[in-house]
């Protein structure tokens, strides 16, 4: 089968990182990503099933790998070569269609699971990821065992799928694995959101304030799993480009603004201060879909003191004035995957589960922009790489037959 | 003898025209045949004798008994004066200010008058710099009472000094500084630019409290305020304040008010080259004039405005008045007219303004779009009277860099302003129903605006009511050499040139419009028969 493969060439990496900062095509063109021929994996072990792809979108992650700027970090997480995709939506051998929770858990390694029910993402110990019957990896589309969603089939264990409604379309499921990530950022807000209650800015009638920069994928995701899952935020966002702050609206933003203008709509929301270039009081959590430097440094800003700053966007190296953290004790959390979630109301859900219901609720289909062939993988990644710039939120493979015979799909 | 103001019939040799473009200017060249330049009255002869000017109005005031006759031992003294809005730029010490009060002061120690207060009347204006106020009053008087805490700035969110002195018969409420308010003598000393200002609109707006201030600052009654420079009937802006002033003076403390008028030499040298007629330009004017366009081009912005705000005018005094306040801005209008009135022939389908660095909100500071929008349709397109230069639906077309930039310290509330509301709408009256509660109780802004050295949180609301009837009047605006998003959000059309720019009039009022530019400086008022 053809596939798209990132083999660990140091030379193409480095000449992807360079290139990226120059053009998008070139560096998905000379760099470490190459359309392979290869055989399908094989299935590692009872419980795991062939996925037939359907459609697979491109991720940020997926986009740094490509462009040779993931960090140092992951070398000993993933292993080559690899076959990248983990947004996904396909069907089993028996018909059946599915989304994938791609993380590589306890059952899939064939570890007995931190508890009864757990989700492949749950455990505090991540030894799991790099040990047992698989490759080193984190997710499928990292771990050279299991084959990745660019390509027409790959293997899952039963830990990890869900089949999905009649009703929801293929362009709906393939958002569902970010939907997942933004829904857990978003849930990751609440236990600085639950214990305003009573305070007196409540009793005043203020909503708990949620900030979100960053409006691409994985930042309207978190929105719209404010809007369905933290009962009485106001959601206030920082939104670059047109269609990223009319879909903002759309998911249930309160105050939509452009990035460089949400310290002060944060600040108008929260009656702060300004001072300096910090808010005096500010959001009570801040959602970071960015994930750089300046994002990072500037959620830290509005971000009241004692609030929490729940770090979304994948960074890599960052520097960052961290003396405004230790002053106002902000929390700063990361949000990397999803699991098993505890509610507002104190019931326990599975984030995917959630994330499957928000996707169809909330019409998921209208943040797939674009779908490629795996053919055209140079144009794909270009256009993701430049998504927000060319008016488009989430890009694709689509690798179903009778798409994958002919032209280069609809942008 | 000055020479008159003069309106100039473009022709094919008339040489290209001088427009401002904030922190520097080009030359024009306006359609022959269907275009005409307004150029304002030369400079009055000033008066030698200011101090003894000064000192005579004192003596022989209009409608009111001497000053040294209102003066007694044990007498409460309040002295309010003119803030850094005016005169622009900044005038060359000593200032009219610091004159007059000097001669108020020294009148009040003959009389045995120990209870003074000098109050600079911001209405909701930034609070002044010490070397602004240095710069107003002169050393002498900062030194001798602004440590002692008597010479200070209104704050109209200070609501203990604050009182109540009666209600119109419209139902407006006259709250005023509470010191003036109960004083046994209360000296506006005004410096009067322009014939909107002075008057009853001195104590009344200078010396107010935002609840006062919001009866006339609205967006309803500006859009009504159809001459701020002329006819005060048609201004309901005026008539509010004029009302106000007859609870002033019959239930407020007794007014001494001293208003002077300036002569509009606005420019040394090297900059008087942009107050001279362009066809008796000399070599030397035109060379400096390449030069500093040149020079301003390569020139960070930063320092072309810490060079153009450092500009000290050579403004001199051509009137001082004293007495009852109505009385007294007659006199003072007679003045201000004889020195900024042109007569000008029939309106206009397009007209044509240049936007210098400063307006009276931004003296030192950043002329923002909000205050270019001001600027435009507020200050210049106002300057007639009888009726606007331009027609009714007719094009406006301003030309000023309109960089996105405001100056943090200055406008804070501007930069809001800007971001949140001119997105959601740019109609004032709107605005002030939807979003100015909100600005005029933002704690962050009332602490600047009180400790700081910030507009009050309502002021942009203020800067863009003031443009309210050239926003109805006008049937395009459009800013050449703006940056396009930020022209935009302002309501109003980008042009790159002057020829782009009246191509896209072209689509309001025809191929051939009529086109007549209002040349500044220096100031006038067109009177448009």
């Amino acid at each position: 089968m053809k596939a798209l493969q990132i083999d660990k060439k140091l030379t193409k990496l480095g000449m992807a990182r360079m290139l990226s900062a120059i053009s998008p095509t070139a560096a998905a063109k000379w760099g470490p990503l190459e359309l392979v021929t290869m055989d399908p994996p094989e299935l590692p072990a009872d419980g795991w099933h062939r996925v037939h792809t359907h459609l697979a979108g491109i991720c940020g992650s997926d986009l740094a790998t490509v462009e040779g700027r993931a960090s140092a970090y992951f070398d000993d997480w993933v292993s080559f070569p690899f076959v990248p995709g983990h947004e996904v939506v396909g069907h089993l051998d028996d018909g059946r269609r599915v989304v994938i929770e791609p993380v590589l858990g306890h059952a899939a390694r064939g570890f007995e699971p931190p508890f009864d029910g757990a989700a492949p993402g749950d455990g505090d110990d991540y030894a799991h990821l790099v040990t047992g019957r698989l490759e080193p990896g984190i997710q499928i589309g990292f771990c050279n065992s299991t084959c990745g969603a660019w390509a027409p089939q790959f293997v899952a264990h039963e830990s990890q799928i869900h089949e999905i409604p009649d009703a929801m379309t293929d362009e709906q499921a393939v958002l569902v694995e970010p939907a997942a990530g933004g829904i857990h950022a978003a849930l990751l807000t609440w236990p600085i959101i639950s214990t305003l209650a009573g305070e007196p800015g409540q009793a005043e009638g203020r909503r708990p304030v949620v900030a979100v920069l960053g409006a691409g994928t994985m930042g309207l995701c978190a929105i719209a799993g404010l809007r369905r899952y933290v009962p009485g935020v106001q959601i206030v966002v920082g939104a670059r480009y047109p269609h990223q702050q009319s879909l903002a609206t759309a998911l249930g933003a309160d105050i939509v603004v452009k990035p460089d203008e949400l310290a002060r709509a944060v600040r108008r929301v929260t009656g702060s201060h300004m001072v300096g270039d910090h808010l005096s009081g500010g959001a009570d959590a801040t959602i970071d879909a960015v994930g750089s430097s300046e994002s990072i440094a500037d959620c830290l800003r509005f971000t009241r003191p004692r609030g929490r700053v729940v770090l979304m966007g994948m960074p890599a190296e960052v520097t960052v004035d961290l003396t405004g953290l230790w002053h106002r004790e902000t929390q700063l959390v990361g949000a990397y995957t999803y699991g098993t979630e505890t509610m507002p109301d104190g019931g326990r859900r599975r984030t995917f589960d959630l994330a499957i219901e928000t996707a169809q609720a909330m019409g998921f289909e209208r943040l797939l922009s674009a779908t490629y062939r795996i053919d055209d993988h140079e144009d794909a990644v270009a256009h993701a790489a430049a998504a927000g710039r060319r008016g488009a939120v989430k890009i694709a493979f689509d690798l179903r037959p009778a798409r994958a015979a002919g032209k280069k799909v609809s942008e | 003898m000055p020479r008159p103001g003069f309106v100039l019939e473009v022709d094919r040799s008339t040489p290209p025209v001088l427009f401002w473009r904030g922190e520097n200017f080009s030359l024009e060249k306006l359609p022959a045949g269907r275009s005409r330049v307004i150029y304002p009255p030369e400079p009055l002869k000033p008066i030698d004798d200011v101090d003894g000017a000064i000192r005579h109005a004192l003596l022989n005031p209009i409608d009111q008994d001497p000053l040294p006759a209102l003066l007694f031992p044990g007498m409460k003294l309040t002295i309010a004066f003119d803030d850094v809005s005016l005169p622009l730029p900044k005038m060359q010490r000593p200032d009219t200010r610091q004159r007059v009060i000097e001669a108020v002061l020294d009148m009040a120690a003959d009389a045995g008058v120990d209870d003074v207060h000098i109050i600079a009347a911001l209405g909701l204006h930034r609070r002044m710099h010490e070397y602004e106020l240095r710069h107003a009053l002169g050393d002498r008087i900062y030194d001798a009472f602004h440590p002692r805490g008597m010479l200070y700035q209104h704050d109209a969110e200070d609501h203990g000094n604050l009182a109540v002195l009666g209600e119109t018969a419209h139902g407006e409420v006259l709250e005023i500084n509470k010191r003036a308010a109960e004083s046994d003598l209360l000296v506006y000393v005004n410096i009067n630019s322009v014939p909107m200002d002075g008057g009853w609109k001195s104590v009344c707006t200078g010396l107010a409290s935002y609840r006062c201030l919001s009866e006339h600052h609205n967006g309803h009654t500006l859009q009504h305020t159809r001459s701020l420079s002329g006819h005060r009937e048609h201004s309901a802006l005026h008539q509010s304040i004029w009302r106000m002033g007859k609870v002033l003076r019959d239930n407020g403390p007794k007014l001494f008010q001293i208003e002077t008028s300036l002569n509009t030499d606005m420019f040394p040298k090297p900059f008087d080259f942009i107050s001279k007629r362009e066809w008796e330009w000399t070599a030397k004017d035109r060379a400096t004039y390449l030069a500093t366009t040149k020079s301003l081009e390569r020139t960070p912005l930063r320092l072309a405005r810490k060079i153009f705000h450092g500009i000290q005018a050579p403004h001199r005094m051509t009137s001082v008045q004293a007495g009852e306040t109505s009385a007294v801005h007659e006199v003072t209008l007679e003045h201000v007219y004889r020195q900024q009135l042109v007569p000008v022939e029939g309106q206009t389908d397009v007209l044509t303004m240049g936007i210098p660095f400063v307006c009276p909100y931004n003296p030192d500071g950043i002329m923002n779009p909000i205050l270019v929008m001001c600027m435009g349709l507020g200050y210049l397109f106002n300057m007639y009277r009888n009726k606007p230069l331009v027609r009714e639906g007719g094009v406006i077309i301003l030309t000023h860099p309109t960089y996105r930039e405001f100056h943090p310290v200055h406008h804070p509330s501007y930069i809001d302003f800007f971001e949140q509301v001119l997105p959601d709408t740019t109609d004032p009256v709107v605005m002030g129903q939807k979003w100015e509660k909100q600005y005029a109780e933002d704690e962050w802004y009332r602490h600047l605006y009180r400790t700081g050295n910030a507009y009050h949180g309502v002021h942009p609301f203020y800067a863009w009511y003031w443009g309210a009837h050239g926003q109805q009047w006008a049937g395009k605006v459009i800013i050449v050499g703006g940056d396009a998003p930020t022209v935009r959000r302002l309501g109003f059309t980008p042009a790159s040139t002057m020829d782009d720019a009246f191509e896209i009039a072209s689509d309001v009022v025809g191929r051939s419009p009529t086109v007549t530019h209002l040349h500044v400086p220096a100031l006038l008022v067109a009177d448009v028969s």
